[in-house]
């Protein structure tokens, strides 16, 4: 079961071996020559007027929770999938009631206005 | 055991070879070229060696160089650990997820069954979606460590762009899957012998849906507000130079290949060729013997397969040149209230269709 997943470990391996020397690399073979105004943020020739690490809007929170909701309820659907023709119309009917209330669900976030961006 | 293990090698090592050594630089290459084709210009042909350009393929040569030599800039007030990180973390998922791509058949080489493809999970296109959707945290932490606003909020925007478009993608590819009954990509792409079974045609909503949702996911033009030159200078990469700026396009190019891959693989007759199964082929090249007409119809295989790769590639190209990005909200308008609806429409309608059908 687990030497199937064999083939990929390797390959992840070799993955953070070409990544991490294509870093190393560019650190090792660049130029350092560094002076206070080159160090700067960059921001169009200003220096930085606000720090980025403040409060931004709650729409990404939004979209996140959301992400989390019905993202989940997409992996239901992939074993549900693989074994409609065995389950026939006793499984159709169990998953139009599953994405009715998923539709109930995505209805109330739309007239909610969770999904409009303003 | 060690003649296995030397295959499966020899197999990452191809993989690896024609994305990260072959797809990765001629994309870029490729990339400048179209355009200057599309706007009616010449385009890159300045590099030469002696005198010679070959079309301008040795810029490929002059942009590796020139990103291994840049100082490697890391600005003050950034995270330098995750800042260093993050072209890793956004790198490795685009290179492993072609683990579980089939390129090709199976074939029996010198009484030795050979299967083209690294790792042949029964989750595979689980394990393709997983190990993708990754690839954000390395988006996200780029954007995060540079203490840059543009960064930040390019960060913003490719976190809740993947994240939506992530739902949408899972859901078009179900009805593909109540097609073939199989999440092993191998099968699914053994099934598409037959001309008649190709996704295209059981699934034509599927596929477009599919293909829309990955252009977003892998945030190309028209759905690249992450990066957006023209508004938030680079977005997310805005404070890397050197090869750290060239592995986030290194990801994108070869995130490019994948995608084309996967809709080879669901949609396109993965390597097989209209009306032409692997039993006639074998038998035209009998003269070879066993081991020889194998090795012929595997090379006939993988050149097909990466044919329809490039086709898509192409495709994702000429959208990249023809159509202006879209508004931020737009983006997200079509990933919740039109792809996501529809796609469940698409599912209950294939359901439907099945089992009137049975």
């Amino acid at each position: 079961m687990l030497e199937q997943y064999l083939g990929a470990a390797i390959m992840l391996l070799m993955a953070l071996g070409i990544a991490g020397g294509m870093v190393m690399m560019t650190s090792l073979l660049g130029p350092k020559r560094e002076f206070p105004d080159k160090m700067e943020p960059f921001e169009c020739g200003e220096s930085q007027l606000v720090s980025p690490h403040q409060r931004f809007s709650v729409k990404f929170y939004l979209v996140a929770v959301l992400f989390v909701l019905f993202d989940i309820e997409a992996i239901f659907f992939f074993p549900w999938a693989i074994l409609f023709r065995r389950l026939g119309m006793f499984g159709f009917i169990e998953m139009l009631l599953f994405v009715l209330i998923l539709g109930v669900g995505l209805l109330y976030v739309w007239k909610r206005g969770g999904l409009d961006w303003e | 055991m060690w003649v296995d293990l030397i295959i499966a090698l020899v197999k990452i090592l191809f993989i690896f070879a024609i994305t990260v050594g072959f797809f990765a630089p001629v994309l870029t290459w490729v990339e400048r070229k179209q355009s200057a084709l599309m706007q009616d210009r010449i385009g890159a042909n300045r590099a030469d060696i002696m005198g010679f350009t070959v079309l301008g393929l040795f810029h490929i040569i002059a942009d590796a160089l020139k990103m291994f030599t840049k100082e490697d800039f890391i600005p003050d007030g950034a995270n330098k650990i995750l800042h260093t990180m993050s072209p890793i973390i956004a790198l490795v998922p685009a290179l492993i997820t072609f683990a579980v791509i089939p390129f090709g058949g199976q074939y029996t080489l010198f009484d030795k069954e050979v299967n083209l493809v690294i790792s042949d999970l029964d989750v595979g296109l689980l394990f393709v979606f997983a190990i993708a959707s990754l690839a954000t945290y390395g988006y996200v932490i780029a954007g995060w460590s540079s203490n840059n606003n543009w960064s930040l909020l390019g960060s913003m925007r490719t976190a809740s762009q993947m994240i939506s478009y992530e739902v949408s993608m899972g859901l078009t590819i179900i009805g593909i899957l109540m097609v073939y009954g199989s999440m092993k990509l191998t099968e699914i792409g053994a099934i598409q012998e037959n001309f008649w079974m190709w996704g295209i045609f059981l699934q034509p909503f599927g596929f477009i849906m599919f293909l829309t949702a990955s252009i977003a996911e892998n945030k190309r033009i028209p759905f690249d507000a992450p990066e957006a030159e023209s508004e938030l200078v680079a977005g997310y990469f805005t404070e890397y130079s050197g090869l750290k700026f060239g592995m986030f396009f290194m990801a994108e190019f070869i995130e490019m290949v994948t995608i084309g891959a996967i809709m080879t693989i669901l949609f396109l007759g993965a390597w097989h060729i209209p009306f032409l199964t692997s039993a006639t082929l074998l038998s035209w090249f009998d003269f070879l013997g066993t081991t020889g007409a194998n090795i012929v119809l595997m090379l006939i295989h993988v050149g097909v397969f990466f044919g329809k790769v490039v086709f898509f590639i192409w495709l994702q190209m000429i959208i990249r040149w023809t159509l202006p990005r879209f508004r931020y909200d737009q983006i997200m308008k079509l990933g919740w209230k039109i792809i996501l609806p529809l796609s469940l429409a698409n599912i209950m309608i294939t359901g439907l269709v099945i089992l009137a059908l049975k």
